[in-house]
């Protein structure tokens, strides 16, 4: 029996968002804190973070605390032709944090759906995602891009090795200014640079971001516009459309992502809560042939939406001394309690302590 | 009205970009008033600027604590915050340069002393060009360094040169131009978009114009 106003905003998140995964067919995929370090060590370009936490085991095998939860359920994936497999899992990660540089225990959970991957398993994660943004908060906006199709255009941009990274980095950082300055120093064309200013802006609806990119006449971008189109299509038509935001930014340069990728914000939370998208290619790092997607909802992130600190650390501080009967307090506990209120039981109170009453008891029973 | 949250660097250069923002139809004249507070708001345009320290500006646009700020290039290169970098303001203009005494001679077959309180940017420009250094971060005064044989050369801001000059040093290599930059927060792009959109193009209009 819960009461709902003692959870946390990232435990009620959790509890839902279970709900959710399983209604929808998912299981949940339970596991080890722990992972050989050999894991980690080959795939270092998959990884986030650039830090792995190591210890030794007793038999001298050298271990690691998860940095990451895909690559433990990638290397336990079956590849079968025609089927999947649906998962879900709530785990602790553990990561160097972005701004701190410091190692964080962070605490996700997320699902994944691997093996002969369709178009209704990547629309059934991509509206799982919004649904999951949905039941954390009614302000959330979803943004969505194709990690093919980035490539792709930047493939038709012609660039050397070196524009190649500064392009990337100027669309993550949504800086017109460092395309301009590329295109005026002539290290990328116009029609380079007019590709990268598109990659730059965000489009609202499927309208604007098929008329940013049909005139190019390249089959591999043409046919993954297309599956985008499609993809923004479905999520559109089951109500998510305003909650959408096409926008290329996200796609980073670590060749982790094959298809859609997608990363979830909500107001008031000034990081990403939710990124996923589909990753083969890291199937493919990782020896299997199958497709995967999925994603990862960071709770830790959600700490921020949590009801405003209460003034009281406890509604009633019962103040009892050496000769009260044991049970007779815990009598008193039990019966102030009873609607909810929060007792501490003291025979000092701690320096700091704020209360909301306070009352005494002795032997003799509850004082006036 | 929701406020847009505005960071703006403390100090002269700061002054100069509230003077963007004012042009640009964002006000708030009680910024000018002479007394000590930091946070300024004006209900009828919805914008609500702060002074803070020039190299946190990044920090409190990153966390959220504003929705957008104004941050030199430098700061951005060095902490490489996770923002949106959406103008160049053009003001505030130099450039980060590996400066040397005058009469200094790069011996490569030694490691390069190099004092900076740009410790990112020398690394990664250094690695760049393969070369070993050994990096001594200092937190000021950084032209002093070569000059009491501390370190070899200074990896530093350099506006005018005049600093340098007055102490027997010069410029030897640029590594990139600085100037001030418009930063949004991610999640704030998302949420008010149009108004963060709209004093972008108010600002970049004035650049240009000022350009032309």
């Amino acid at each position: 029996m819960f009461n709902d106003a003692i959870l946390k905003s990232e435990e009620k998140a959790v509890f839902a968002l279970r709900s959710i995964y399983t209604r929808f067919g998912y299981s949940r995929f339970k596991m080890n804190k722990f992972e050989e370090y050999d894991l980690y060590s080959k795939m270092k370009d998959s990884l986030i973070s650039d830090g792995v936490i190591t210890f030794t085991d007793t038999n001298g095998k050298l271990l690691a605390l998860k940095p990451d939860v895909t690559l433990s359920i990638i290397k336990n994936s079956t590849d079968k032709k025609g089927v999947v497999q649906k998962l879900y899992y709530d785990e602790s990660v553990y990561r160097v944090s972005g701004s701190s540089k410091t190692f964080k225990e962070i605490t996700q959970t997320g699902l994944e759906v691997l093996g002969d991957i369709s178009l209704y398993d990547v629309s059934e994660v991509l509206i799982l995602a919004l649904k999951s943004l949905e039941t954390i908060s009614e302000d959330f906006i979803l943004d969505i891009a194709h990690a093919s199709l980035f490539c792709e255009l930047l493939r038709v941009c012609e660039l050397s090795d070196t524009t190649h990274l500064q392009v990337i980095e100027a669309i993550k950082r949504k800086s017109r200014d460092a395309v301009y300055s590329l295109q005026k120093s002539g290290e990328i064309s116009e029609s380079a640079a007019d590709i990268t200013t598109k990659l730059i802006a965000n489009y609202k609806d499927l309208k604007a971001l098929n008329a940013a990119f049909c005139d190019i006449k390249d089959d591999k971008v043409q046919a993954a516009l297309a599956e985008m189109l499609e993809l923004v299509k479905i999520a559109s038509e089951l109500g998510f459309s305003d909650k959408l935001n096409i926008d290329f930014s996200i796609v980073n340069a670590s060749g982790y992502y094959s298809g859609v990728v997608f990363k979830g914000y909500i107001k008031g939370i000034p990081t990403e809560v939710l990124s996923g998208g589909r990753y083969d290619k890291l199937m493919k790092k990782m020896g299997k042939s199958s497709g995967a997607v999925g994603f990862a909802v960071y709770l830790d992130s959600l700490q921020g939406l949590s009801a405003a600190q209460s003034d009281y650390d406890y509604d009633f501080v019962l103040l009892t001394d050496d000769g009260c009967d044991p049970c007779d307090v815990l009598e008193q506990v039990e019966t102030l309690s009873s609607n909810g209120s929060s007792v501490a039981v003291f025979r000092n109170i701690p320096e700091g302590v704020r209360y909301r009453n306070i009352i005494k008891m002795t032997a003799n029973g509850l004082e006036a | 009205m929701e406020f847009l949250n505005i960071a703006l660097p403390k100090g002269r250069l700061g002054e100069k970009v509230y003077d963007m923002f004012e042009r640009s139809g964002f006000p708030c004249p009680s910024i000018k008033e002479p007394n000590r507070k930091l946070i300024f708001e004006n209900g009828e345009v919805g914008v609500r600027y702060f002074w803070v320290k020039p190299s946190d500006v990044a920090i409190y646009v990153e966390r959220g604590a504003a929705d957008i700020g104004v941050a030199g290039k430098d700061i951005l290169l060095e902490y490489e915050p996770d923002i949106y970098e959406l103008l160049d303001l053009d003001l505030g203009k130099c450039v980060m340069a590996v400066a040397a005494k005058v009469d200094f001679r790069d011996d490569q077959s030694k490691t390069l002393r190099v004092a900076t309180k740009f410790s990112n940017i020398a690394k990664k420009y250094y690695s760049e060009k393969c070369r070993d250094i050994d990096i001594i971060h200092l937190n000021g005064s950084i032209e002093i360094a070569p000059i009491l044989g501390l370190s070899d050369v200074i990896v530093d801001i350099v506006e005018t040169g005049k600093t340098l000059k007055e102490n027997d040093l010069e410029s030897k290599e640029t590594i990139v131009p600085i100037s001030a930059r418009l930063i949004s927060n991610k999640t704030a792009y998302k949420f008010k978009q149009s108004k963060i959109d709209s004093i972008t193009a108010a600002l970049a209009e004035l650049v240009r114009a000022k350009n032309d």
